[in-house]
């Protein structure tokens, strides 16, 4: 009756929020009220909750006016009204880092909270703590200890919370208070146990011995609180995994033992802590994964399941149930577990559910739930790759969910999903690339449309009936806008260069580009047909197939540099740094017009800020342009040591230049005139050192060593240099940091340092490794055979050469994609100091060690002489 | 693998059937600004019609429960134990829902919404679950029970 009543008055009522229309300064001039004597509880109380709920809502309280109402707040305090009192505490804990001068209610919180009232107690500690800083804990720190040994549970809850709470900026003083938090931990509250022990964690959790201490204590006594078991499971899981566990250890005995727990949520923890131990067998897992079965909580078994595939197969059919589960969470985990866990047989009837599961998706949600969507195409990124013979299978799925409506991002990731299945899987490969050009026949997104076009140019034409993809990329010339245009135009470029037979036909259709509207389809279209009218293969894979291999802005800023000073030479082009970053990321962007911001989004890169660096020191002039910098900077002193040395190395055309950056860890010193003397066991010579002239404490500096190439015995490039700091040492005042004028020379040995062949090469990108290898041609070839005795595998070889040569692996032949066959034909391509494309072929074959073929080419004859050498 | 921490909790709040915010406390740095805090309770404005009652959401788990016009969220790290953040959200509503008389929906929260701050307050402090026994809330909170409702009927009346 009385509920019927009351939802009529809310009817009359309009059901309306009372909070709506509120003006933040009107609720601040309401807060005067608090001034009145005598007080009224009822209404101040409202203000309060006003002044809480405009916070909440993200309104913003400037200082004064927050001060102002803070301290029309302290008035309140006269009052006796319980829900006033507890608002109060509310409104200083909002406000205590908005307000200034909040530390003025302190004694008025320490008296409640030593007072009569327990209610008042807890809260009042709380509050306090949020108000206090480092230096005013000590004066409560009294009343704080007694309160963590409080018999009334939430006053010590409420101590123990907030002292953990302090710990983040006054360890020290928190730390004082283990023995009362020890006290605590043995309290029969459930909740104070739990708090008590995740303080003293906190405070000893750099101390192995007294954590291990901790969980034998909770081992043999038990605990009453079952957050607590979470809590101590945690830690014990976190000391196995550094323990490297052995699961003989007393620590994984608890954890199993707290699986006959008799709190759900404890068991739950305890599985889910065995589940993620690492490398756990089968027989470890089973109870856990059964105890999860137990107790049916679908979410979390899906979450265990994702984890731990290999487990939980026995449990697929339960999976399956919840595919269909109404939670669109938990069925899109089922789905993408069952299809790491799932066998091959399986697949086929999968496949179908998930595609009605999709399209109820996209239909429904679908704003909200595109990350889980694209969970799905990830999962089956995975799957394509365990079972290859699927692929078709595959391939028409994720064709359908193309043609399906959905978001750019929905798209993206399924096209991302079909390029990657073609890179892997060679067979699909035509299957493929059919299904995109119908895709992009009706595509909407620019981005999807040009990157697919830049595709099918770069691996139509190699396949058995190239002719197939023209019309479908010719259509976009007609059909499209500008961007999609100039895409399709460069792909039928990449055809015609490497398919002669096409060539002419190819011919006429760029003709009829020529005409175009667009600026950018044009000249492209322009530059291309004249291109291809040469009909010599060079000029194609330097202009058609590898585009260039400068970074951007660096030839931006090149150019410049070349129209502010005008001289007779034509430009340079191999003055121009070479785009580091590997270009994988620019291959996803295939038109000019994405691929130009790209770029200028990533401000100077690394070698361009050194160039700069380097520039600037007068020694250094006149050496060219720098080639290449070495990209991790080598350490050579221990972390740990007096001095920190790391260096970086820079290679010009005849020169090298060592940047020594230089830490100084001695407070009590300042380093002058420093430099890093270097001896050569080579031929190179040192040309001359560039002092860092002051190192005080913990300030880096940096100097320089200039060295020249050996010129008699070029191929001699990897040499060891051994180093030596010398300086002249200040003792200095630690505190004020005055120096003395006397100082004294010293000296300091640096561990040796390496230059290899990697830092003469710079690893460049080229789309077509066929075509550039021909491009040089087989003037400078030289060939070698070499046994490699201590390795086992093909990929570990050509990783090791990867990194020792360090050049770039073309077309992804570094990666077997046929693992059963023990030979692997790896393309590798640099640019040698001086802007020479280095070339190296290698084919390997595994017997029972890894025998090598290297042949290398290049234009000029020292880098192929060079490589080689340093291979053997 | 997580640091162990008493550190549960990511945050909690409580939304209308629009998906507006009436109450919301963010506890850690996950989240910082109020301008991401709303673009992330926008998320949850239709994913939550149906019966489910746990998502996951950019390494975030989620726990939620309608009531009437009430959805109410409880916010914890994808490592966390989804029982545990449970145990929280049940607090929050048995408690709620003895404050309000079983009436938790919208309007009766806004006329209580300073128990409703008290409440959460007594439940999650800074992240860290103070009680997840909702008589020991209630009676922390409310301790003059009968007559802060009674007054609440009597104006109503």
């Amino acid at each position: 009756m009385l509920k019927k009543f009351d939802k009529k008055d809310e009817e009359s009522g309009g059901g309306s929020n009372p909070f709506q229309h509120l003006e933040k300064s009107a609720v601040l001039q309401e807060a005067r009220v608090f001034n009145e004597t005598p007080i009224n509880p009822r209404k101040c109380a409202h203000i309060l909750t006003k002044i809480l709920y405009l916070i909440n809502q993200g309104e913003h309280l400037g200082t004064t006016e927050a001060t102002e109402a803070f301290f029309a707040m302290t008035k309140l305090f006269q009052s006796n009204d319980p829900t006033l009192r507890r608002m109060c505490y509310l409104t200083i804990k909002e406000m205590s880092c908005i307000a200034e001068d909040v530390i003025i209610v302190t004694s008025s919180l320490t008296k409640d909270m030593t007072g009569k009232e327990d209610n008042y107690r807890g809260p009042a500690v709380r509050a306090l703590c949020q108000i206090t800083d480092s230096t005013m804990l000590q004066a409560i720190e009294r009343y704080m200890k007694q309160a963590i040994v409080d018999k009334v549970p939430s006053v010590s809850s409420s101590a123990l919370v907030s002292s953990l709470h302090l710990l983040k900026c006054s360890f020290d003083v928190v730390k004082r208070w283990v023995n009362e938090a020890q006290e605590a931990a043995s309290n029969d509250n459930i909740m104070v146990q739990y708090h008590a022990l995740g303080l003293l964690y906190h405070v000893r959790k750099n101390d192995r011995l007294a954590v291990n201490k901790m969980i034998s204590k909770v081992t043999r006594h038990g605990l009453k609180s079952p957050f607590a078991y979470c809590m101590m499971i945690r830690v014990a899981s976190k000391q196995l995994e550094e323990e490297d566990g052995s699961r003989d250890s007393p620590l994984f005995d608890f954890i199993e033992s707290c699986l006959r727990n008799k709190h759900e949520m404890v068991v739950y923890e305890a599985a889910s802590a065995i589940v993620n131990l690492p490398g756990c067998s089968a027989k470890e897992l089973a109870p856990a994964v059964s105890g999860h079965w137990a107790f049916f909580q679908p979410a979390s078994h899906v979450y265990v399941a994702m984890k731990h595939p290999s487990a939980v197969t026995a449990c697929n059919l339960d999976l399956e149930n919840l595919v269909t589960d109404s939670n669109r969470s938990i069925a899109t985990l089922a789905i993408t577990t069952l299809l790491k866990t799932g066998s091959e047989s399986s697949i086929d009837r999968l496949m179908k559910q998930i595609s009605s599961f999709m399209s109820e998706i996209s239909d429904e949600f679908q704003g909200t739930c595109y990350p889980q969507d694209t969970h799905g195409p990830q999962g089956k990124d995975a799957l394509c790759q365990k079972y290859p013979r699927k692929h078709a299978v595959l391939m028409n799925f994720l064709f359908t969910m193309l043609r399906e409506e959905g978001g750019f991002e929905y798209k993206r990731a399924i096209v991302d999903c079909i390029i990657s299945i073609i890179e892997e899987n060679s067979e699909s490969k035509e299957t493929g690339l059919s299904h995109l050009c119908e895709f992009i026949e009706d595509c909407e997104f620019t981005v999807l449309a040009t990157r697919i076009l830049h595709l099918l140019g770069q691996e139509g034409p190699k396949t058995t009936n190239p002719s197939k993809y023209i019309r479908f990329i010719y259509n976009r010339v007609v059909l499209e806008h500008e961007e999609v245009r100039a895409g399709a135009v460069s792909a039928l470029a990449k055809f015609g260069a490497q398919n002669e037979e096409m060539l002419p036909s190819i011919l006429v259709l760029l003709k009829r580009c020529v005409m175009d509207d667009d600026n950018e389809v044009r000249d492209r279209a322009t530059f291309y047909l004249n291109v291809l009218e040469q009909k010599q293969k060079a000029l194609n894979a330097g202009y058609i197939l590898n585009g260039l291999t400068v970074s951007i802005p660096g030839l931006e800023r090149a150019l410049q540099q070349y129209t502010l000073e005008p001289s007779e030479k034509p430009f340079d082009l191999k003055s121009v740094p070479l785009a580091t970053a590997p270009m994988a990321e620019q291959r996803t962007e295939s038109t000019p017009i994405t691929a130009v911001k790209q770029p200028e989004k990533v401000a100077a890169t690394r070698q361009e800020i050194f160039q700069e660096q380097l520039a600037a020191v007068p020694e250094f002039r006149g050496l060219g342009p720098l080639f290449k910098s070495s990209p991790e900077p080598v350490a050579l002193t221990e972390s740990e040591t007096e001095y920190v040395i790391r260096c970086t190395k820079h290679t010009f055309t005849n020169h090298m230049v060592f940047q020594f950056d230089c830490t100084n860890t001695l407070n009590d010193q300042t380093l002058e005139n420093v430099t890093v003397q270097m001896e050569p066991t080579e031929a190179y010579e040192v040309l001359c050192y560039v002092p860092a002239r002051s190192l005080p404490y913990n300030q880096p500096g940096t100097c320089y060593t200039l060295v020249a190439l050996p010129k008699e015995d070029p191929t001699a490039v990897a040499c060891t240099f051994s180093c030596m700091m010398k300086f002249t040492v200040k003792d200095c005042d630690p505190t004020t940091g005055e120096t003395d004028d006397e100082g004294y020379e010293d000296e300091y040995v640096l561990e040796d340092l390496e230059v290899t062949v990697a830092d003469h090469i710079q690893k460049v990108m080229k789309l077509n490794f066929e075509a550039a290898w021909d491009e040089v041609g087989d003037e400078f070839e030289k060939e070698e055979t070499f046994t490699l005795s201590t390795i086992k595998t093909l990929e570990e070889a050509v990783g090791n050469i990867v990194k020792f040569l360090g050049m770039h692996p073309c077309e992804r032949s570094d990666k077997s994609l046929l693992p059963y066959i023990p030979v692997l034909l790896s393309s590798l391509l640099g640019v040698f100091r001086g802007g020479h494309d280095i070339l190296v072929r290698s084919r390997l074959l595994l017997l029972d060690t890894v025998t090598m073929q290297v042949t290398a080419r290049s234009l000029e004859e020292l880098p192929v002489d060079i490589i080689l050498a340093s291979v053997g | 693998m997580q640091e162990p921490s008493l550190y549960t909790i990511k945050a909690v709040f409580i939304l209308d059937n629009d998906g507006r915010r009436l109450l919301a406390k963010y506890y850690d740095d996950t989240i910082p600004s109020m301008k991401e805090q709303m673009f992330f309770e926008k998320n949850f404005n239709k994913t939550s019609r149906d019966e489910s009652e746990i998502a996951f959401f950019g390494g975030m788990t989620i726990v939620y429960k309608n009531s009437i016009d009430l959805f109410l969220y409880v916010v914890g790290s994808s490592y966390e134990n989804e029982l545990m953040l449970m145990s929280v959200l049940t607090c929050l509503f048995e408690s709620l829902n003895h404050m309000l008389r079983k009436n938790v929906e919208k309007c009766w929260l806004l006329e209580n919404m300073d128990g409703a701050f008290l409440v959460l307050d007594e439940i999650v402090d800074g992240g860290v679950i103070l009680e997840s026994d909702p008589q020991q809330v209630i009676r922390k909170v409310n301790f003059r029970a009968d007559d802060g409702g009674l007054t609440e009927q009597s104006v109503a009346q």
